[in-house]
């Protein structure tokens, strides 16, 4: 007799941790910019200045590398409960990652230009 | 082989016609779904059009009064709306999550409380937002 214990991939548990997580990061980068953005985007000068320094282009990759994380397992939630059709679910998941990663990628740009 | 049970007709899934037009969702069913749709709106296009204005408002002094000149368009205020309740809702409803991860609220009276003041206080933030901006 095989004896089998039924594990899963536990990739499940990992995205719901990764999804909390970075929720968590951008909840913290979405009140550190309420504080200080507004008194910055008066004058171009200013909002230039905020987003040179180091630690805010560092915080701000931050923010949209948990959202591309934190999107993923949330978008691909949504198309695996509504979208049945094999071929068109993973035609949507491609479009998502490419989305996801054209947006870090696009962030990196507008920071270090 | 086929037991009545089995013959019986019932739903294999949630589908979104199902959750908006048959069944009658509770209050926290109705945050579960706003969750959705919002995180939905914010992926594509809030995200989008929100680095395309960074980008341009951080491109030159130009670029920088012309997002300006835009945001104060009526239909680019529309929008901005939308985007604003969708943004404090998904973070109100996220918080919620966060609290009934940790098996704080789950009863059905507090649950239910809850998601109503989800409901209400993303509202409340979007016009405290948009009071703001205005």
């Amino acid at each position: 007799m095989v004896k089998r214990i039924i594990v899963g991939a536990h990739y499940g548990t990992r995205d719901w941790l990764a999804q909390r997580i970075t929720a968590a990061i951008m909840a913290v980068y979405t009140l550190l910019a309420l504080a200080i953005m507004p008194s910055r985007a008066s004058s171009y000068e200013a909002w230039k200045a905020l987003f040179a320094q180091g630690w805010m282009r560092i915080a701000t990759l931050l923010f949209f590398a948990s959202l591309a994380w934190h999107a993923w397992v949330g978008v691909r939630d949504i198309l695996m409960d509504y979208v049945k059709h094999d071929g068109l679910r993973l035609g949507l998941q491609v479009l998502t990652v490419l989305l996801l990663a054209g947006y870090v990628s696009w962030t990196i740009d507008i920071l270090w230009r | 082989m086929s037991s009545a049970a089995a013959k019986k007709q019932r739903p294999k899934y949630l589908s979104l016609p199902a959750i908006l037009f048959q069944i009658r969702l509770p209050l926290p069913g109705w945050v579960s779904i706003l969750h959705r749709i919002s995180g939905a709106l914010l992926v594509f296009p809030f995200v989008a059009w929100g680095l395309y204005l960074l980008d341009l408002s951080l491109r030159s002094e130009q670029g920088f009064s012309h997002v300006r000149e835009y945001l104060a368009m009526p239909v680019a205020k529309l929008g901005l709306l939308l985007c604003l309740w969708a943004a404090c809702h998904h973070f109100c409803a996220g918080i919620r999550y966060l609290f009934l991860d940790l098996n704080k609220g789950i009863e059905l009276r507090p649950a239910r409380i809850s998601a109503g003041l989800v409901i209400v206080l993303g509202l409340v933030l979007t016009a405290f937002f948009a009071a703001k901006l205005w």
